[in-house]
């Protein structure tokens, strides 16, 4: 009997210490990367001090709609950031993504003009990718250079603003199930395929691993190219995509539409522990990267600061939340 | 001169991220001595050289220059107290010059401080270099130039460029050829005769018996003793590393023949290597042994497919394939542990977890999802057998020891689990204990019936662990040899070309 239950405290207090260690092994190693949480809470705070202002549904579903575009064009950002790459295109795909969707939703529906704006960013994102990884070019310049290319078939394509007349047009972007627009249920979804991907898939593994070592993960055979391939190709879906969004939501398609996306993109990313060059970089990360983005852009427009300072405050936090990390490792 | 410096460290301890890397340890030596610091990998040498020269502060612990407390918080700190160090990893400038690079940080100006006097600092640095025996070389030769012993002996003379005091050398001898090693040994000795304290790191023995005047052996991170090298003799150090004897490194194995798994043929890298064609059979160990630059990783990396070969071909049970990628390698049934983990091994950042199973990655996914309950269980059950310290799944290989980084390597292999397995260098840069482990599972697998193909540039590993032995020379198999009648000589003579026997 008293041996009995003698083994069974030695079960429990083993389980309890095989639950305790893998709980801090986790909160240890993520304690670098999730320093983001720290800035996320503190900008939280603040916004909690004026909560009359900002706790408000409407201003909640606001500020969760503006995250949208940066949002999605941050999490194909991240996948590429992840390979050890950097894509300085998106915002040219936002652009082709909201012209093309734009453009043909009239004449061929809303669905089939989705299909057609998403595939276009894929198109690209694969030219990007095979420049990159089969070419062996560098990403920076590839990519710079592609973000010319696209823009210059934005404007061959339209000079002018587009509007489209089609009765569902608006509901991507403007439409709502209860408070929350469709467009941010889609980027959730969007959110929670990819951390699907990178963490339970072997290719998504694949990816992550990539940027912290080519060559070991090319020697364990896996196929390095392909993979780095649909990073990029993930990436100009997501921007196109993104685009589509934006021009529902604004309700005009702009060709200049999307100028400058990719520091916003890139910020998010690095706010959220990734590591350019690779080595580093999560789906959660990134998705409390942009918000803390979007909670600070809110903020900064409820007090009425002006824009010229708040791209000022923006990369001043951008800044700290580098050196942040820097301080961990 | 210097008076003679009295080092004492007393109860030094630091953790890292999960591990204890050493826990109070003292350590004390005066100039005048050459004190060697001996201790299997991970046993925490390099972190307490790391804490002396201010890479790394301790968490806890006092150190006593002279007799006064000082806590060494920077590199820069250190070197103001005359403490330098000569570390594994180059820290050169390739593309500045031999001068530039040895008087780095301590160039001396004229006039005022801005103007570099090249007068000076060119005399200073020729005569810092003869110091190290390379008085030949112009100091205006950019570094990249030199070879990779010269540049380990320019970063001694960098070391000696502010006349240390306490002069550490990390693992200096692993690149440096036998008159190389004794002409640093000579440099030692005069150090020693000049009252500076010499603290000496290495995996070798010998040197150890050697050079140093007294041990400081450490396991574990903790102090296990220091003793005069006089009195005490190899196996007794040894023991004291690991803590139980070393006799039987390698028991012998019946090597009767059998059936052929892997046959190359007439394998060619245009410029590198030609005419290679070997087989290797069910269950047997071939070594493969040859000096650096004589083609045999090339050789190896081309029938896995890392590299193309240009011409030949490779049979697996008797299916001809031209290794054209590692996946092609791996489908077909050969698996390669290359030599440099960190390089081509490992994905530093990533979890045992991750590491251990990117070969298996899409054999134990189901539709693209990975089945994370059988790669919990199946790397778990490695880290178990491989003995992997610490037992964790969820933290960054980085922050493992070399030997213990080296058997997560190990391990991905195992869990792929090939019929041909081609082994570069597996215990490099590892200490004894692990060595015989890695031994021990070699010999396992080849008792299961995979093919070995074991390279390596250790002359007792290669001759105690293969049943057949191929030379390499020159990008030739110029020599195989029967495990009977394989010596050193041998080896050494059909290596290095000189036809001695027969």
């Amino acid at each position: 009997m008293v041996e009995k239950q003698g083994a069974d405290t030695g079960i429990v207090s083993r389980a309890v210490s095989v639950v305790h260690r893998t709980v801090t092994d986790r909160l240890r190693t993520s304690a670098a990367n999730y320093l983001f949480l720290v800035l996320f809470v503190s900008v939280f705070v603040i916004a909690a001090l004026y909560a009359d202002i900002f706790f408000t549904t409407r201003n909640m579903a606001n500020l969760l709609r503006q995250v949208v575009a940066n949002g999605l064009v941050s999490l194909g950002m991240l996948l590429v950031i992840l390979t050890g790459g950097v894509d300085l295109t998106v915002g040219s795909f936002v652009a082709l993504g909201g012209v093309i969707f734009t453009g043909f939703a009239d004449t061929v529906g809303i669905l089939p003009a989705l299909i057609l704006a998403v595939s276009a960013g894929a198109a690209f994102g694969i030219v990007n990718g095979v420049l990159v990884a089969h070419f062996r070019l560098q990403s920076f310049i590839v990519t710079l250079a592609m973000m010319g290319v696209v823009r210059g078939f934005v404007y061959v394509y339209t000079e002018t603003p587009l509007v489209a007349m089609h009765p569902a047009f608006r509901v991507l972007g403007a439409g709502t199930v209860g408070p929350i627009s469709y467009g941010v249920i889609i980027t959730a979804i969007a959110y929670l395929l990819i951390w699907f991907f990178l963490n339970r898939m072997h290719i998504g593994r694949a990816m992550v691993a990539i940027g912290g070592n080519r060559e070991a993960v090319r020697l364990a055979g896996i196929n390095v190219t392909l993979t780095t391939i649909l990073a990029y190709l993930l990436s100009g879906v997501f921007s196109a995509l993104a685009g589509a969004v934006l021009v529902s939501r604004l309700g005009i398609a702009q060709p200049s539409l999307g100028f400058a996306y990719e520091l916003d993109a890139i910020a998010a990313v690095v706010i959220g522990g990734g590591v350019l060059g690779g080595g580093g970089g999560s789906a959660v990360g990134t998705a409390a990267g942009a918000l803390t983005l979007g909670i600070i852009n809110n903020l900064m427009n409820l007090f009425g600061i002006e824009s010229y300072y708040q791209q000022i405050v923006r990369g001043i936090v951008i800044i700290l939340a580098v050196m942040a990390r820097r301080k961990q490792t | 001169m210097n008076a003679a410096v009295r080092l004492d460290m007393r109860g030094i301890s630091k953790s890292y991220t999960g591990t204890q890397a050493l826990l109070g340890v003292d350590f004390s030596a005066c100039g005048g001595e050459v004190h060697a610091i001996a201790g299997e990998n991970g046993a925490g040498k390099s972190t307490l050289v790391k804490i002396l020269t201010g890479a790394v502060q301790a968490s806890a612990g006092r150190i006593f220059l002279d007799d006064t407390e000082v806590k060494i918080v920077s590199p820069r700190h250190a070197h103001r107290l005359s403490i330098r160090s000569v570390h594994q990893h180059l820290s050169l400038v390739p593309n500045l010059s031999v001068a530039e690079n040895v008087l780095l940080g301590s160039l001396p100006s004229k006039l005022a401080r801005p103007f570099v006097d090249w007068n000076r600092a060119r005399t200073r640095a020729a005569e810092l270099l003869r110091s190290v025996g390379l008085g030949e070389r112009d100091v205006r030769t950019p570094v990249s130039r030199l070879g990779v012993a010269q540049q380990q002996m320019v970063e001694v003379a960098k070391a000696l460029a502010e006349d240390p005091r306490i002069l550490i050398l990390d693992e200096p001898s692993s690149v440096l050829t036998k008159q190389e090693i004794d002409r640093l040994f000579g440099l030692i000795r005069r150090l020693r005769n000049e009252r500076v304290l010499v603290i000496y790191i290495s995996h070798r023995l010998e040197e150890v018996f050697n050079i140093a005047d007294r041990v400081t052996v450490l396991k574990d991170g903790r102090l296990v003793g220091t003793v005069n090298t006089a009195d005490t003799d190899k196996q007794s150090l040894i023991r004291m590393m690991i803590g139980r004897k070393l006799d039987d490194l390698f028991p012998s194995r019946d090597c009767s023949p059998r059936e052929e798994v892997l046959h190359v043929r007439d394998l060619a890298l245009s410029g590198v290597f030609r005419d290679i064609s070997f087989s290797v059979g069910k269950g047997e160990i071939v070594g493969m042994y040859g000096l650096v630059g004589s083609g045999r990783t090339e050789i190896a990396r081309c029938v896995y497919g890392a590299d193309r070969a240009s011409s030949g071909t490779v049979d697996l049970h008797g299916r001809p394939f031209r290794p054209t990628s590692p996946r092609d390698a791996l489908s077909a049934g050969i698996a390669m542990l290359t030599e440099d983990r960190a390089r081509d091994g490992l994905v530093l950042f990533l979890p045992t977890i991750d590491n251990a199973s990117f070969a298996v990655m899409r054999s134990i996914s189901h539709c693209g999802v990975l089945d994370v309950r059988r790669q919990r269980r199946d790397v778990t059950k490695m880290v178990e057998r491989l003995r992997i310290r610490p037992p964790r799944l969820r933290i960054p290989v980085e922050s493992l020891s070399g030997g213990n980084q080296q058997k997560v390597v190990l391990a991905k292999w195992l869990l792929f689990d090939a019929p041909c397995l081609i082994l570069d260098e597996p215990t490099r840069g590892v200490d004894v204990g692990t060595k015989q482990q890695i031994y021990g599972i070699v010999r396992e697998l080849a008792d299961r019936g995979v093919a070995i193909l074991f390279i390596s540039s250790e002359m007792p590993e290669v001759l105690g662990m293969s049943d057949r032995i191929l030379v390499t020379r020159e990008g030739r198999i110029v020599d195989e040899v029967a495990r009977t009648d394989a010596t050193e000589e041998r080896l050494l003579s059909s290596a290095a070309g000189i036809t001695s026997t027969q």
